[in-house]
């Protein structure tokens, strides 16, 4: 008894010490679009083998295959632990997908899932038991979207069941929503800025025989970026509606592929230039490929059917803003460095292979369904 | 050379793009290792509480097994600083829980877990309501000096202390008051009364030893006697316990006296662990090492994390990372300030001084200076700051 007082003692004391671990949270993201509710939740792998046990060699590792061999089981325990309904209607959730993240903790299974409702309604309804039961602490962090319009929620125990009024934000806020969509998506989209970036890095610079030379002034390079940026943007925009107004579809891999593509014509042109001259045009002609990438990116925002047209002009709008920053950070970098072999040299030929290699590895993984850890 | 910083510019700038690219994906190989789970089935600790686990499963209402399972489940949330140990004990004693009156020993347990997250009033009452029902128990009056002390409520501290001293052994009782005499202008009396103690007494678990080591090591340090301080720590660090907080406190201690790269050597494998992560991030700054970034911007996503959930146990270290990593220093003071509120020990202290005097706002920083004041405190490191905001106040009027 003194002994086990007397740690508990010293122990005591550590009140005060912070946590050395985050605690255990899930991540839920769901968006309500028409009568149909799309979610995804991130639950950490080290809490699904706490709770039915993943870690079947019993080597302390969890990998792919054991995750992979008990998705039913994953799937059977989380729904059971999820109700959603709209306007007191029940919609019985079923997974559509499973994958894997990383949040700053470790690995996450994440689970895909669809509802579909008897028919939409106003207010939708979340009940939030997972783990409850194991972990009275833990947390299910809720991101729901609604018509471009975020918002954030905790379940706990104490606030296991939540409601939530599914009003359409002012149309102003929907616009800058929409538009800040736009800014992001092109700033993640990794694809978009390297096509860009490839046909921009010339613009510095002059071709001449066997080489390239700096030009003179900054006139004619601002000019050139200004062709090719307004081209590409025309070019995207006219696709970008075509395809969100329902004109015009294309199948995702087809268009994704033919992104990956035209990065790597793009780069290979700065390494074995055949269009020299007319860049633009080539913006143009890609970039109305690129728009339908957008386009997907849209679609999975949901549109508000009764706000088309608002949304779609903003997250175009969006799409600019983000693409001019990437601009007005470049081109001075450029001009500054146009003299110099690192830039004739290491960025326009180095930079570009890499680029290109990079894409080419993208056209496989896109054309042939592959995912690729090379980078 | 300038050719060479120009790259860089342009190779960070392009990193900054791709560090932002994060998204679900399907792993290309059933071999890929996705998570290191942090125990073994097989280590022993662990299959006692999968045993115990098991055993309650049988028996729900077995009260026995219930609080033997949530103290195995806290012990390990301390051994490895990890939360989830917390909630799986709180899971533990469900059917008490919430019970009007739940027995003693719950209450105790409850009070036990509630202070882990800084509920330091709810856990309060949970022992006042556990000695009500038993007058004797231990550990509730263990746990109230602890809280009484960290809150700087010292007179409190002591009476539990005395409480505590027929039933527990002399070492516990002398660091008892040590501890708190040691924050009250007796610092090298204390130090050197429990240094004693602590030599003469037999069967000391290695854990007891480690923790007393730890105070005497920050006791010696305050008062700026690093090579008495160190000894203590390497002492510490002999004894071949796993300890986070003994890491935390000789982190801090080298990086006080310039030895970030003796930090990093200490710490380079720690970085799961978010305090000492903050250390790690805090030498390799100060080096400029290559992993700094990184890390800094992992400690950035964690503190987001739990701010996400509404967790405030990190306030006093988000408050450093704040000042000394991003150079934010109104948010460290907010922080400072927010967890003043809460715990009142010297670290804390230290947080809120470094925040006003950062900001050359000395009267942000009365309510800690008059902490200092009442409590006397002998602390060269504290005092060398609160002697910097009286010559702002004096050059201000």
């Amino acid at each position: 008894m003194t002994r086990a007082a007397a740690a508990f003692l010293l122990i005591g004391l550590w009140a005060g010490a912070a946590h050395a671990h985050k605690p255990s949270d899930s991540y839920l993201a769901v968006a309500v679009a028409g009568s149909a509710v799309h979610g995804q939740w991130d639950i950490a792998l080290r809490d699904l083998d706490y709770a039915i046990g993943l870690d079947s060699n019993g080597d302390g590792d969890i990998t792919w295959g054991e995750l992979r061999a008990r998705q039913d089981d994953i799937t059977a325990y989380a729904l059971a632990r999820l109700t959603v309904a709209l306007d007191g209607a029940a919609c019985q959730p079923r997974a559509t997908g499973h994958l894997v993240d990383h949040h700053s903790d470790g690995a996450y299974a994440v689970l895909r899932f669809e509802a579909q409702c008897p028919r939409p309604g106003r207010a939708l309804e979340l009940g939030y038991s997972l783990f409850f039961d194991l972990d009275p602490q833990h947390k299910g962090l809720l991101r729901l979207e609604y018509e471009g319009a975020t918002r954030t929620a905790i379940f706990s125990p104490e606030a296991a069941r939540q409601s939530f009024e599914l009003t359409r934000p002012s149309r102003i806020v929907q616009f800058f929503d929409y538009g800040r969509e736009g800014v992001w998506h092109i700033w993640i989209g990794f694809d978009h800025i390297l096509f860009l970036l490839s046909l921009l890095l010339p613009a510095v610079l002059v071709p001449v025989r066997r080489g390239w030379r700096a030009v003179a002034r900054f006139k004619p390079a601002l000019w050139d970026v200004f062709k090719i940026v307004t081209a590409f943007t025309v070019a995207h925009s006219i696709t970008l509606s075509l395809a969100a107004l329902g004109v015009i579809t294309l199948p995702t891999r087809l268009t994704e592929s033919a992104i990956a593509l035209s990065v790597v014509l793009a780069a290979l042109n700065n390494i074995f230039p055949l269009f020299q001259r007319r860049r633009w045009m080539v913006a143009f002609a890609f970039g109305l490929i690129h728009g339908f990438g957008f386009a997907s990116v849209l679609a999975d925002l949901g549109l508000p059917r009764d706000a088309l047209l608002l949304a779609l002009v903003g997250f175009n709008l969006g799409v600019e803003v983000g693409q001019l920053a990437i601009v007005s950070g470049f081109l001075p970098a450029a001009y500054w460095l146009r003299h110099t072999a690192l830039y004739q040299k290491v960025i326009l030929l180095g930079g570009s292979a890499l680029i290109c290699l990079r894409a080419a590895l993208w056209l496989v993984e896109r054309a042939f369904n592959l995912k690729l850890n090379l980078f | 050379m300038v050719m060479t910083r120009r790259l860089a510019v342009l190779l960070g700038a392009l990193l900054l793009v791709s560090n932002s690219i994060a998204a679900p994906y399907v792993p290309r190989s059933d071999d890929e290792v996705l998570e290191h789970l942090p125990y073994k089935p097989n280590d022993p600790a662990m299959r006692e509480i999968r045993d115990l686990r098991g055993a309650l499963a049988r028996e729900p209402q077995n009260q026995e097994l219930a609080i033997r399972l949530a103290r195995r489940y806290f012990d390990q949330a301390l051994a490895q600083g990890d939360p989830r140990y917390v909630g799986y004990a709180q899971a533990a004693l469900a059917p008490w829980w919430d019970l009007p009156q739940p027995p003693a020993r719950v209450l105790v347990m409850r009070a036990t877990l509630r202070q882990y997250r800084h509920d330091f009033a709810g856990a309060l009452e949970d022992i006042d309501r556990a000695l009500k029902l038993d007058p004797a128990d231990v550990r509730a009056w263990a746990l109230r000096a602890a809280i009484h002390l960290v809150q700087a409520d010292y007179d409190a501290s002591r009476r539990d202390c005395a409480q505590l001293a027929p039933h527990v052994s002399e070492l516990s009782t002398t660091g008892c008051t040590a501890f708190i005499d040691g924050l009250n202008g007796r610092a090298r009396a204390s130090h050197d009364e429990l240094k004693r103690a602590l030599e003469h007494a037999t069967d000391v678990s290695p854990e007891q030893k480690l923790w007393i080591l730890t105070r005497l090591a920050d006791m010696a340090w305050r008062l700026n006697d690093a090579r008495v301080a160190e000894q203590h720590f390497k002492d510490a660090l002999a004894l071949g316990v796993t300890d986070g907080f003994l890491l935390a406190a000789y982190a801090d201690f080298l990086l006080d006296y310039g030895r970030p790269q003796d930090v990093i050597a200490l710490l380079k494998d720690w970085t799961a662990a978010d305090p000492l992560l903050l250390r790690l991030a805090l030498a390799e700054t100060a080096v400029k090492a290559n992993g700094a970034r990184e890390h800094r911007a992992t400690l950035a996503d964690r503190y987001a994390a739990a701010r996400l959930r509404g967790d405030t146990t990190h306030e006093q270290e988000e408050s450093r990372f704040c000042l000394q990593l991003l150079n934010q220093p109104e948010d460290a003071l907010r922080l400072a300030q927010s967890n003043w509120r809460v715990q009142r020990e010297p670290r804390d202290a230290r947080v809120l001084l470094e925040a006003a005097v950062a900001l050359r706002r000395p009267e942000a920083a009365q309510p800690v200076l008059d902490w200092m004041a009442q409590s006397h405190v002998e602390d060269s490191y504290l005092q060398r700051l609160a002697d910097q905001l009286a010559a702002m106040r004096k050059g201000a009027s």
